[in-house]
C-alpha cells in the first residue's frame, strides 16, 4: 500500500510538472528544456514572497503563482517569440541556454544553501494516514493540485474562448492567424500556464524536500513522462507519469536505489523504440534541423 | 574579372588553390610550430584544451552541422571513451596503443547504438533519444566506479608528461581529424550527408541510401567523439562520471552554434570561444572588482553569461562567429560598395 501511494506522489509531481512540456509543446511545438529552472524559479519565488508576506502564507501562495504566470509569459515576450518559426535544433538550443542563464542567476541571488518555504511560511509537514499507508501533507496536496490543475486545464481548452484559440493555433498556426488569433498572445499564454504549473510543482515539491538546485533533475526526469504519453496529449501525460513513476518506484524498491535517475531515460528509450510519437500522441512527419 | 581560373578538376577539389593561400597557411603552421616555445604555461594549457575540445566538436560538426542529426549525447560518447580508456587501465594495465583503438571501436559500437533511433526518429525525437542514451552511459559508467570501489573516479597514468608534448600529440590528432573531416566532406559519404540535411526524400530520389548514410554519420562522429574521451581521459589523468555532465553536452553544443552550423572553421572557432570564455569572464570579474566577492559563485556567474551569450548568438547571430567573419570579409571585398552588384 506504501508502495502505491508512493507512485501516486512521484506520478503527481511528473504529472503536474509535464504539463508544463506539454503545454508548450502542443501549442508552440516547441520543447522547452529550460521547464526544470522555470520550475525551480516557481519555487523561489515562493520563498521570496514567503519572507515578503511573513505571517499572511495563503497571500504568499497566491502572489507566487501570479509571478510563475507572469515570468512564464515574460520569458515568451523576450525570448521565445524571435525563435517562431526557426528550426527545431534552434529553439531546443535556446530553451537550453535560457536554462542555464537561469540556473546561473538563480544561484547567484539565492545562494546554494538549502531554503525550507514551508517553515518560512509557517506550517508544518505532518504525516497523514490514508487506507493504511502514510502520505505527507505536501504530498496529499501535490495530489489533489494535480487533479485539480488537470481538470481546470481540460475545462479550459474545451470551453473557454482562450482554450479553444490555444487548440486552433496547436493544429494549424497559420489558419489560426488568419482567422484573426493572436498567436503571440496565445503562445505567451501558453508559456504563462506552463511556468504556473510548473511553478506550483516546484512550489510543492520545495514545501516537501527542500529548495536547492538540485530539484532541476526533477524537472528533468519528467520530461520522459510527458514523451512516453505523447508530447501533444494531456491525458498520455497523465498516463505517462503513472508509467514512468510506478517504474521507477518499483524498481527502486525491488533492484537497486541508484536507478533512479535513469530509470525514466530507459523507459522513455524503450518507448521511443517501439512507438515513438508516445502512448496518447498524434503521429506527426517530423521536422528536420 | 579577376586573373585566377579553374582548368582542371583536381583544382576544383583542392584544399588550398591559390598561391596566397598556401603563402598564409605555410605561415600558420609556423606559427603553430612556435607557439608552445613563446607561450607560458596558462596559454600552453588553453592551446592544449581547445585543440582537445575542437576534435569533440569537429566530430559534432560532422554530425549535426552537415548530416543535420540533432545529437545532445555528445558528453555520454566522450564518456565512453574516456571509461573504455580508464577501465582498461585500470583492470588490465593496458597501454596507449590499446585503449585508442578500443575506445574507438566502442565509440563505433555506441554510434550505430545512437544512430539507429535516427532511422526511425527526426528532429526533436532524436535530440531526446540521444539524451536518454547520454544519461544511460553516464549512469553505466558512474556504477562501475561505485562497484569497484573508485567513487571518486578513476586516476590513470598518463604516456606523455609534459605539457610541451601534449601540445604536440594533441596538435597531430587535431589536425588528422580535422583532415579526415575535410576529405570526408569532399567526398561521396560527406556529400551524401548534405543530401540527406537538406531533404531526405529528395535524397533518396537521388540513390543514396538514406539510412546508410545517417548511420555512417553517426558511427563516424562517434568515433571520433570517443577517440576524443580516450585523449580527454589521459590528458586529465582522471576519469569520473561527474565531468560529464549534460552541461559538457551544452558546451559542445555551443562551440558549433556560436562557431557557426555547417562549416568546420566555425567548429574551431567555436572552440576556442567555449574554452576562452570562462577565463574572460574571470578577467572581467577582476576588472570590475568583483571576483573576491563572487569567487564562491563563480560557476554560476559563467553559466549565466555563458546563457546570455547563446542566446544572443541564437538570437542575433545564427551564422555564429563564421557568419560574422563572412560579413566582415564581404564588407572588405565589397568596399566602396554594400551589396554585391544585381547583375554581372
Amino acid at each position: 500500500m506504501q508502495l502505491a501511494v508512493n507512485i501516486a506522489v512521484l506520478a503527481s509531481i511528473y504529472a503536474l510538472i509535464c504539463c508544463g512540456y506539454v503545454l508548450i509543446y502542443r501549442v508552440s511545438r516547441v520543447l522547452s528544456l529550460a521547464h526544470g529552472e522555470l520550475m525551480l524559479l516557481g519555487a523561489y519565488g515562493l520563498y521570496a514572497t514567503a519572507s515578503l508576506f511573513k505571517g499572511h502564507p495563503l497571500l504568499a501562495l497566491a502572489a507566487a503563482a501570479a509571478l510563475a504566470l507572469m515570468v512564464g509569459a515574460a520569458v515568451y515576450l523576450a525570448l521565445m517569440w524571435r525563435m517562431t518559426g526557426e528550426s527545431v535544433l534552434a529553439a531546443v538550443l535556446a530553451t537550453i541556454a535560457l536554462g542555464i542563464l537561469l540556473r546561473g542567476a538563480m544561484i547567484l541571488v539565492f545562494g546554494t544553501q538549502t531554503q525550507y518555504p514551508l517553515r518560512d511560511l509557517g506550517w508544518s509537514n505532518a504525516s497523514v494516514p490514508v487506507f493504511g499507508a502514510r502520505i505527507s501533507t505536501v504530498g496529499l496536496a501535490l495530489v489533489l493540485a494535480t487533479a485539480a490543475v488537470y481538470l481546470g486545464l481540460f475545462a479550459f481548452l474545451r470551453w473557454t474562448r482562450w482554450g479553444i484559440r490555444m487548440r486552433a493555433a496547436g493544429q494549424h498556426p497559420l489558419l489560426a492567424a488568419q482567422r484573426g488569433i493572436g498567436l503571440h498572445g496565445v503562445y505567451a499564454l501558453a508559456w504563462g500556464l506552463a511556468t504556473f504549473t510548473g511553478g506550483m510543482a516546484g512550489m510543492l515539491i520545495a514545501c516537501d524536500a527542500g529548495l536547492e538546485g538540485t530539484l532541476v533533475i526533477i524537472g528533468f526526469k519528467a520530461f520522459p513522462a510527458a514523451l512516453v504519453g505523447g508530447l501533444d496529449s494531456l491525458v498520455g501525460a497523465l498516463v505517462g507519469s503513472l508509467v514512468v513513476a510506478a517504474a521507477e518506484v518499483l524498481l527502486i524498491h525491488h533492484v537497486d536505489p541508484l536507478l533512479s535517475d535513469v530509470v525514466p531515460f530507459a523507459v522513455l528509450l524503450a518507448m521511443l523504440a517501439v512507438r515513438p510519437w508516445g502512448l496518447f500522441g498524434t503521429r506527426e512527419e517530423l521536422d528536420r534541423v | 574579372m579577376s586573373g585566377y581560373f579553374r582548368i582542371r578538376y583536381s583544382e576544383d577539389s583542392a584544399l588550398l588553390d591559390t598561391r596566397t593561400q598556401k603563402a598564409w597557411f605555410a605561415a600558420f603552421l609556423v606559427a603553430l610550430a612556435v607557439y608552445p616555445f613563446f607561450a607560458g604555461a596558462l596559454w600552453l594549457d588553453l592551446a592544449n584544451q581547445v585543440l582537445l575540445g575542437s576534435i569533440g566538436a569537429v566530430a559534432l560538426m560532422l554530425l549535426t552541422g552537415y548530416a543535420g542529426q540533432i545529437s545532445l549525447g555528445h558528453a555520454g560518447l566522450l564518456a565512453a571513451g574516456a571509461f573504455t580508456t580508464g577501465i582498461l587501465c585500470k583492470e588490465l594495465g593496458a597501454a596507449f596503443w590499446l585503449t585508442l583503438p578500443a575506445s574507438a571501436a566502442v565509440g563505433a559500437l555506441l554510434g550505430l547504438i545512437f544512430g539507429l533511433p535516427s532511422l526511425r526518429l527526426r528532429g526533436l525525437y532524436l535530440a531526446v533519444s540521444t539524451l536518454a542514451l547520454h544519461f544511460i552511459v553516464v549512469f553505466l559508467g558512474g556504477e562501475y566506479e561505485t562497484k569497484r570501489g573508485f567513487s571518486t573516479g578513476i586516476v590513470i597514468e598518463s604516456p606523455i608528461a609534459s605539457a610541451l608534448g601534449w601540445y604536440f600529440a594533441l596538435l597531430a590528432a587535431a589536425a588528422a581529424t580535422l583532415l579526415l573531416a575535410l576529405n570526408l566532406l569532399r567526398s561521396r559519404t560527406g556529400r551524401a550527408w548534405r543530401a540527406v540535411h537538406g531533404r531526405e526524400a529528395v535524397a533518396e530520389a537521388l540513390g543514396i541510401s538514406v539510412q546508410r548514410a545517417k548511420l555512417s554519420a553517426f558511427v563516424v562522429s562517434s568515433t571520433l567523439t570517443a577517440v576524443a574521451g580516450c585523449l580527454f581521459a589521459y590528458f586529465r589523468g582522471f576519469v569520473s562520471a561527474e565531468a560529464f555532465s549534460l552541461y559538457l553536452t551544452i558546451q559542445y553544443v555551443a562551440m558549433i552554434i556560436i562557431g557557426g552550423m555547417g562549416s568546420l572553421l566555425g567548429a574551431l572557432l567555436g572552440t576556442a570561444f567555449v574554452v576562452l570564455f570562462p577565463y574572460v569572464i574571470d578577467g572581467g570579474m577582476r576588472l570590475l572588482g568583483v571576483a573576491d566577492r563572487l569567487a564562491s559563485v563563480v560557476f554560476a556567474v559563467n553559466y549565466a553569461a555563458f546563457g546570455l551569450v547563446m542566446i544572443l548568438f541564437l538570437v542575433f547571430e545564427p551564422q555564429g562567429l563564421v557568419g560574422l567573419w563572412r560579413r566582415v570579409q564581404n564588407w572588405f571585398q565589397l568596399w566602396p560598395f554594400k551589396q554585391r552588384p544585381l547583375a554581372k
